[in-house]
């Protein structure tokens, strides 16, 4: 009898336990309830619960413990500084699959807030645990396991070579394999996160043969592991020329053009961030993205997206028509100028404008022909106006000012200079007037059309010093002209020739 | 002497007039003599001139003969000077423009083939048009086709729903006596959720879905059979049994006997030949897993009896191709046919020397 009741007691406090942690780990789901959670001491509570008996209390425990240390970073390093981290290393080696994951979600949940906390994660050891945990069977441990590696690896170079010399980095390549998607997609997010770093880490991921992988990936209909598997081709291809080209040989042309039109947003923005980062290495490169077609797939989906997810295709516009002038003809015969041009007017952002101006730059600064072809859709107006505007951030003025530069000394295209002559600041006026000076002395047409739309009387009343360049281009412009036309239109005309009729003596007949 | 003295007065007496007689008649005599003596001279004076001159006349055409010659003799040379030097001027202005003849040719030729072409450029161009048009177009379509896909399947989504509520709402069905909700007397043709209703089959009744908890419950220790989930310290038995009615034992000592681990004597534990035994476990199990149970021979008994066959590469003449296995510029010593190099025998000059390097860059990505 009073064995059962001895017994019944234990019953009981077992009941509790479980009761505790269960409502706990409920609780600690909803963010409001916290900070009361937190307040009310629940880590030092916890943490003789995760050495309990009963293996549901442990895995509720860790569990609990994994959101509280989800929501913020002090948690996190209550978790920590409560030594709770050993406990749960050794444990993750021997316990089941369900403990696995839950101590996988609290190494998870402290490692992603700082780079100190990840580092106190990989002191207790807990590489190597989670690594092992790696090459377990249960998809559930693997992908808890990979999410862990993937956030410590996040924060900066020496967590991600750590991660690297535990020996993830083939593990998460034969988890990509995996036929679960979920699984799929952690493991390509670690691999980005590990390869953004540097060079000779995203060269450890390419070693471990995850590009061809990767690659093969691309055609998943799945839109999340579509973001993760562009946004990692990308990390690891922008590092250098040779790991671009490796990517490129993988075959991703022209598959990744169809990315570029997937509805996801997030999608398109990473296409075309790879995109950008193969363009930027060499003239080559950006060569045989434009023969496959991809500068007019960037240019549509310019085109049809808005905000943030324009910018790397923007900037990938920007990148090739750089290269040399055939690839920024290409550019221009693909129809990009109107479409960047459209960019600049439209967008609210200063730094998209800022990139669609450099851009604009780059395609229109070789020959008088791109410069033509920039002039036509009316870009440079806007451009001098963003340029002149006091609230253009400095870095949109900057960029404004050297595009503007760049193809006005280039820009033949006399009726898309005229507006100019009218508006501009003096350090820009006078390049415009040398563009003019150019010009007019071969061309009569241009001549005449310049005198009948009042631009003659425009470059007449510019004050320049005697002996500056700009003097030197209006005498070149004035030399163009018979001189009764150019007095003509010199300002203070009419006065003087009232003054002759005034001192005029009629002869006396 | 006095003689002498005699004529000496008489001389001196007559001196003065012979002095007077000396002066007059000299002086005027003297004007004769003077005048022909000037006539005298004049003549002289004048034919001397005369000789003078036609002497002076002789030299003067002597010398102008001379300068005549040498005149000459120097202007011929300036003149040959001077055709030489127009001559010259010809002939190099005509090697000149003979040469700005080739040179333009020849700079257009390699300008158009080496450095630009701007006919290729052209074609390049139009190549990427097309090709961005393909491309365009191509994405138009799969754009299309993942709309069609998504439209399809959200349809597909929406009938399963309809089909769904239709079977959980199968007894709205009209039935002879009672006309349904959807089949109302006043409407002329029933509602197309009548149909529906019509076709769908009735859902079973739900059995009470019991979840099933991950966690291992205590309830069912029980069960478990793996090692792992069986938990390694004393447990408490399971309270809410009912003690069952009859001779049984203390089910504490029954599970405990049940599942006792297993003590094994020493010599079972660790048996003497347990090396043998390990090894025969491992030949029984390689037996079970071989496909073939025959030795796999070493090579040496193996080619005891065979004949060698040489390989292609060392048994033709002209040895083994090394395509693919050098690299192109590798040079084979023994292939050439004297030692000594190539020797140039007219100077090169730089004609490709700027291959590539003129002009615009445009023409290198080709």
């Amino acid at each position: 009898m009073s064995q059962r009741q001895v017994l019944q007691v234990f019953e009981q406090y077992q009941k509790a336990r479980t009761h505790f942690v269960q409502m706990v780990a409920e609780l600690a789901t909803r963010p409001q309830n916290i900070e009361t959670l937190q307040n009310a001491g629940v880590m030092s509570l916890l943490r003789p619960l995760l050495l309990d008996v009963v293996p549901t209390i442990q895995q509720t425990a860790a569990l609990a413990l994994g959101r509280l240390a989800n929501y913020n970073d002090d948690l996190a390093e209550a978790v920590v500084k409560g030594d709770i981290l050993p406990q749960l290393v050794y444990s993750l080696a021997e316990q089941n699959r369900f403990y696995k994951k839950a101590a996988a979600f609290v190494l998870r949940a402290v490692g992603k807030h700082s780079p100190q906390l990840a580092q106190a994660i990989v002191d207790c050891g807990a590489l190597d645990t989670l690594v092992i945990c790696l090459e377990d069977f249960d998809p559930g441990v693997k992908e808890a396991a990979a999410w862990a590696l993937g956030y410590i690896a996040r924060h900066n170079a020496e967590l991600s070579q750590a991660v690297v010399d535990a020996g993830a980095v083939p593990l998460l390549v034969l988890c990509i394999q995996e036929p679960e998607v979920a699984l799929k997609r952690i493991a390509a997010s670690a691999l980005s996160d590990i390869s953004k770093h540097s060079p000779e880490l995203a060269q450890t991921v390419v070693d471990a043969g995850a590009i061809a992988h990767l690659a093969q990936m691309i055609l998943n209909p799945d839109a999340k592991l579509k973001r993760q598997i562009l946004s990692a081709l990308s990390q690891i291809a922008k590092h250098s020329v040779d790991l671009a080209e490796m990517v490129v040989e993988a075959e991703i042309f022209p598959v990744v053009l169809t990315c570029l039109k997937d509805k996801d947003e997030y999608v398109k923005k990473n296409a075309s961030t790879l995109i950008r980062e193969i363009a930027k290495h060499t003239p080559e490169l950006s060569q045989l993205i434009v023969n496959a077609g991809g500068a007019a797939a960037v240019i549509d989906c310019i085109g049809s997206c808005k905000g943030n997810i324009r910018l790397p295709g923007i900037m990938m516009l920007g990148y090739v028509a750089a290269h040399s002038e055939n690839l920024a003809m290409a550019v221009i015969i693909s129809k990009g100028v109107p479409q960047l041009s459209l960019c600049l007017s439209e967008e609210p952002e200063d730094h998209i404008k800022a990139a669609a101006a450099w851009a604009l730059g780059q395609i229109g600064r070789h020959t008088p022909e791109h410069a033509r072809a920039v002039a036509v859709t009316n870009t440079l107006p806007v451009l001098l106006s963003l340029y002149m505007s006091t609230e253009s951030s400095e870095d949109l003025q900057v960029k404004s000012k050297k595009a503007i530069k760049s193809i006005l000394q280039k820009c033949t295209y006399l009726p898309a200079l005229e507006p100019f002559l009218y508006d501009a600041p003096p350090n820009i006026l006078k390049h415009v007037v040398g563009q003019f000076s150019k010009v007019l002395p071969h061309d009569s047409k241009a001549r005449r059309l310049f005198v009948t739309s009042g631009g003659l009387k425009k470059v007449q009343e510019i004050k320049a010093e005697p002996g500056s360049l700009l003097q030197e281009y209006i005498n070149s412009i004035n030399n163009c002209y018979p001189e009764e036309i150019v007095r003509y239109y010199s300002p203070g005309y009419s006065e003087t020739l009232l003054q002759r009729v005034d001192s005029y003596q009629p002869l006396a007949n | 002497m006095r003689e002498a003295m005699a004529t000496l007065a008489r001389l001196q007496a007559r001196s003065k007039a012979v002095g007077q007689q000396y002066y007059f008649r000299n002086s005027v005599v003297d004007v004769f003599r003077k005048k022909e003596n000037d006539a005298a001279v004049k003549i002289q004076s004048w034919f001397r001139g005369c000789r003078v001159r036609a002497y002076i006349r002789h030299l003067h055409r002597a010398a102008i003969i001379v300068q005549k010659w040498w005149r000459s003799y120097s202007s011929r040379q300036h003149y040959q000077l001077v055709v030489k030097l127009a001559y010259y001027t010809m002939k190099m202005n005509l090697y000149n423009e003979m040469a700005v003849r080739i040179q333009r040719r020849w700079r257009g030729y390699k300008i158009r083939k080496y450095c630009f072409d701007y006919f290729y450029l052209k074609e390049y161009l139009r190549a990427v048009t097309e090709t961005n048009d393909a491309i365009r177009d191509a994405l138009e379509e799969f754009a299309e086709m993942k709309e069609r896909e998504e439209k399809k399947a959200a349809l597909e989504r929406e009938e399963k729903k309809r089909d769904y509520q239709a079977r959980k709402m199968h007894y709205l069905l009209s039935t002879k006596q009672i006309p349904g909700i959807y089949n109302s007397p006043f409407r002329k043709d029933p509602d197309p959720w009548e149909l529906r209703l019509q076709k769908a089959k009735p859902l079973t009744h739900q059995r009470p879905r019991v979840k099933q908890k991950h966690s291992i419950s205590l309830t069912s220790w029980l069960a478990c059979t793996s090692n792992r989930s069986f938990p390694r310290s004393e447990i408490l038995p399971p309270i809410n049994r009912k003690q069952c009615q009859g001779p049984f034992r203390d089910i504490a000592e029954v599970l405990e006997q049940r599942y006792k681990p297993l003590e094994p004597t020493l010599r079972e534990a660790e048996p003497i030949n347990e090396l043998k035994e390990a090894r025969e476990d491992l030949r029984r199990q390689e037996w079970i897993r071989n496909v073939n149970d025959n030795m796999f021979l070493p090579f040496s008994s193996y080619h005891k009896n065979e004949k060698y066959v040489p390989s292609m590469h060392s048994s033709s003449k002209y040895g083994p191709n090394s395509y693919g296995c050098q690299r192109f510029r590798d040079e084979n010593p023994k292939k050439w046919i004297c030692p000594k190099d190539f020797q140039t025998v007219l100077p090169s000059f730089d004609l490709f020397s700027k291959y590539g390097k003129l002009y615009s860059k445009a023409g290198q990505i080709v």
